[in-house]
């Protein structure tokens, strides 16, 4: 599909600014204390406050909230969200799909794959031609657990910033995985506790150990075995998982194997039953040495589920966008690059999302 | 060079000593010459680079990219050589291009000039990937703080090798970045390489701690008694007109002690305790003794108000016979009839303890004729000088030591196997007057207590948190509430760098107080005459 905006772009290389000041965006989405407000399709998306009609990007439980009267998402999101909160999270639920539009009152909307977990999508929103694309959260980087991210052109982009700083370049997953693994076969005496967020980072791990070759069985925290079975009977194969309790680890408690957990439950009494464990610590964090060190984690791998700067600003430019808002994280640096890429953007100030645990 | 980046960063995050022995030892293995090697050089501190300035790194980076993203990055990450080695843009960083070998890099900064180094680091950084940008930007700048000292590295070498620590000590002095000889040596590949360096170090002999039970099962007849001497211990060298004075790890320190130096007119090897004072009438405390440490010179002024001199315990090698395997009572008399021939300022004996039996000599130790002397050394006649710490032959029975009651304050999570424990603790004592009591933090002890007790320290840390900020917590202390602990230590020092002025050498929990009145716990006063005394 060529746009007639990017053309334009292309042609004169400046985004099609007249255009968009009649369009007047901020009448199509806007922020509100519930979340980002729709009027003219009277939703809102990821309200963080109960609503009467939510399109809910992803399972993430800063993103998807119970309560809400109707809720439209994918059906994969709908079933986490019931996972999470129980089948009653919301009076009525009506599953998106993929790439087909549909209508909100006087909007059409359609959701896109986000690449960030399974489920997860980006949400178009068009209307009197004008086309706005909430993001989510999303990365670039291939991941076997969920459904690739798909660049859609739009006039405004609104993207997140969890790791909105030059400093933030994820490598490939798999080079952390093989670092995990290489650790695994020097310290065979040690337990190797990997701590991972149980939506989507630990099924991703998982796989990849699996994609690595490792076939040994994989031990899980109880938090995570609701999530695995789930992803397990979307078709993704995790291989052998056994609960990390006390009796499955033996008298040498868990030596020479993995095991995968909250990182929340590596603080708490659950950690004690491992040999001398390996803390190790999935998240895009752990890019920075500090962090690391100040969570005392002894093998950082840094894997995440969001856009790295790389992925940030190449899907900016990917979208065609003339103009970008941009919510939770690190506003300032995206905003900064955009002003000197000559794209119009400003922060959001949308409350309610933490800096994002990934 | 990724596998180097790769070790780095993994040794900075690895707090077990036998990790990091692990990690060292499968680098060695897997890496080939001469980037092992160079490798070693840059964590021993030995590898000459020429360096660049942060200043210079800076200019690098914001020619590069926007400065406003650049501060807004360094702001973040808080570490110039980790902002630059993140926010670099390189080619790199995608795609799987030829491995640069440490070797080569190393090569190219070391042949750069001082024109021609800006360009030749940011050529370097341009096909480098993240990890190894960190590396060498570290190196460069000469900040590789990753907590391995020589000493490990060696036991590193000597785990690779499958030797004992030793012989990498007595061959250390001679060998030379980037050290093939002694990997073809320790690979199994070469011949052990001839010791090359003038009066090198021989590896000192260690004793063991008089145990509950040892002395009963020890005829006294066999033993010689000595002063343990509370200085530092050291080897002097001479040999050949080449004098060096060693650390008790092998560290030349010669540098810092040119009045010894200076009096080193013998063809011998020593071994003794470096003190400072006038000999024999005076001797002074650990405080005088550390004006003259760790400095790389030493002024005039220093000189005489803090004269150094040797109380020599050893002698093991003399005008080039090696004296290390004849029996300690027959070395002693040649040590009796050497040092009578040096500087009596510079050099004098440490005197033999007569004794009748065990329980004479105990009377002796706890009250030892000088503040300076911190227990008895018991030293078996017939016993030869061997490297290491061979139980039987030696025995250090230490006065006992000092304590202290003080109250918990910080307590921050162990390590290994202790890592999901609170068990390294910060203590305190009272300051201030009544009423407006202030506890001062004077130390840190992580062990002393038994693993029953760590659980219930770790339990009232955890029932008794007021804040946490990463792995540490800060405990309710007060002077209605909070935990007394008995704090046992060695030694006292002034202290410029602790707010409370004294640092305590070798802290550790002797008791928990659980019926102590907090407010009752000692103040800073009490520590302060002890190091007045
Ligand atoms: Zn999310
Ligand atoms: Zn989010």
């Amino acid at each position: 599909m060529i746009h007639v905006r990017n053309v334009f772009k292309r042609l004169f290389g400046a985004p099609w600014r007249p255009y968009l000041w009649t369009m007047q965006p901020h009448r199509l989405l806007c922020p509100r204390p519930e979340g980002l407000f729709c009027p003219p399709g009277g939703f809102f998306i990821d309200p963080v406050r109960p609503v009467d009609r939510a399109l809910v990007t992803h399972g993430h439980s800063d993103h998807a909230r119970a309560g809400h009267r109707a809720v439209l998402a994918t059906a994969e999101t709908l079933d986490i969200m019931a996972l999470r909160y129980g089948e009653d999270f919301a009076a009525t639920t009506e599953a998106a799909a993929l790439g087909r539009t549909v209508r909100v009152n006087d909007v059409a909307v359609t959701f896109y794959p986000a690449g960030h977990v399974l489920g997860s999508a980006q949400i178009l929103v068009e209307w009197n031609g004008l086309r706005i694309v909430a993001s989510g959260d999303y990365k670039r980087q291939r991941d076997p657990t969920c459904a690739l991210f798909e660049p859609v052109p739009c006039d405004v982009f609104i993207t997140e910033a969890t790791f909105a700083l030059p400093v933030f370049r994820h490598p490939d997953a798999s080079r952390e995985i093989g670092r995990l693994l290489k650790s695994v076969r020097q310290f065979p005496e040690r337990a190797h506790l990997a701590g991972a967020y149980a939506l989507g980072k630990a099924q991703r791990v998982i796989r990849l150990l699996r994609d690595a070759g490792y076939s040994e069985p994989i031990f899980i925290h109880g938090a995570l075995s609701k999530l695995c079975d789930y992803y397990a009977s979307r078709g993704i194969d995790l291989g052998r998982l056994e609960p990390a309790t006390v009796e499955s680890g033996g008298k040498n408690g868990f030596a020479g194997g993995i095991v995968v957990g909250p990182p929340s439950a590596f603080a708490d009494r659950w950690a004690r039953r491992f040999a001398d464990p390996v803390a190790c610590f999935a998240s895009g964090w752990m890019r920075i040495r500090q962090r690391a060190r100040q969570r005392g984690v002894e093998l950082p791998l840094i894997i995440s589920d969001h856009a790295d700067w790389d992925e940030l600003t190449a899907t900016i430019r990917d979208t065609g966008a003339s103009e970008v808002w941009v919510t939770h994280g690190r506003e300032e640096a995206l905003v900064r690059w955009c002003e000197l890429a000559g794209i119009s953007a400003k922060p959001l100030h949308l409350v309610g999302y933490e800096d994002e645990g990934d | 060079m990724k596998a180097f980046a790769e070790l780095l960063d993994r040794l900075v995050l690895t707090p077990s000593r036998n990790g990091k022995l692990k990690l060292l030892a499968d680098y060695f293995a897997a890496t080939p010459d001469p980037d092992r090697g160079l490798a070693l050089a840059a964590i021993t501190g030995d590898l000459d680079i020429p360096s660049v300035k942060p200043a210079m790194l800076r200019t690098l980076v914001t020619e590069r990219m926007d400065p406003v993203l650049f501060a807004y990055s360094y702001d973040y990450v808080g570490d110039l050589a980790e902002t630059v080695s993140l926010v670099w843009s390189s080619a790199a960083d995608e795609s799987a291009q030829k491995e640069i070998r440490l070797a080569d890099a190393v090569g190219a900064l070391q042949r750069a000039g001082r024109a021609d180094g800006p360009a030749i680091l940011a050529g370097l950084l341009d096909r480098l990937a993240i990890p190894e940008r960190f590396a060498i930007i570290k190196l460069v700048t000469g900040g590789l703080r990753i907590g391995v000292s020589a000493r490990l590295a060696k036991q590193a070498l000597a785990d690779f090798g499958e030797v004992e620590v030793a012989e990498i000590e007595e061959l250390w002095h001679g060998l030379k970045p980037p050290y093939t000889e002694l990997f073809r040596w320790l690979s199994g590949e070469g011949e052990k390489p001839q010791r090359a360096a003038a009066a090198p170090f021989r590896p000192v002999m260690l004793s063991n701690p008089v145990g509950d039970g040892d002395l009963e099962k020890l005829d006294p007849a066999d033993y010689v008694a000595e002063w343990k001497w509370d200085g530092i211990r050291v080897q002097a060298v001479s040999e050949k007109g080449v004098r060096r004075l060693y650390s008790r790890t092998g560290d030349d320190i010669s540098g810092a002690f040119p009045d010894i130096i200076e009096a080193m007119d013998f063809e011998a090897t020593l071994d003794g305790e470096l003190l400072v004072g006038n000999p024999p009438g005076h001797t002074g405390t650990f405080s005088d003794l550390q004006q003259r440490l760790n400095r790389k010179s030493v002024s005039a002024k220093t000189l005489s108000r803090y004269p150094a001199f040797i109380r020599c315990y050893d002698i093991l090698q003399e005008r080039g016979e090696d004296r290390r395997s004849l029996p300690f009572a027959q070395r002693r008399q040649r040590l009796e009839r050497f040092v009578a021939t040096l500087d009596p300022g510079r050099f004098d004996l440490s005197p033999i303890v007569p004794f009748l039996g065990w329980e004479a000599l105990e009377d002796l130790r706890k009250d030892p004729p000088h503040p300076i002397i911190e227990g008895v050394m018991l030293k078996r006649r017939d016993s030869a000088y061997v490297p290491g710490r061979p139980k039987g032959p030696w025995f250090k029975w230490k006065r006992d030591p000092h304590t202290v009651d003080a109250v918990l304050m910080y307590a921050q999570r162990g390590h290994g196997k202790r890592s999901s424990f609170y068990s390294d603790f910060t203590f305190g004592v009272w300051s201030g007057a009544e009423g407006a009591l202030q506890l001062v933090p004077v130390g840190k002890a992580y062990f002393g207590f038994t693993d029953a007790e760590l659980r219930q320290l770790d339990k009232y840390v955890r029932d008794n948190t007021i804040e946490r900020f990463g792995p540490v917590r800060s405990v309710r202390a007060d002077p209605e509430h909070g935990l007394v602990l008995e704090i046992a230590f060695e030694g006292l020092a002034r202290s410029q760098r602790h707010r409370s002025g004294v640092a305590m050498r070798f802290p550790r929990i002797s008791r928990l107080r659980w019926d102590k009145p907090v407010a009752e716990a000692d103040r800073l006063e009490t520590l302060q005459a002890l190091l007045d005394r």
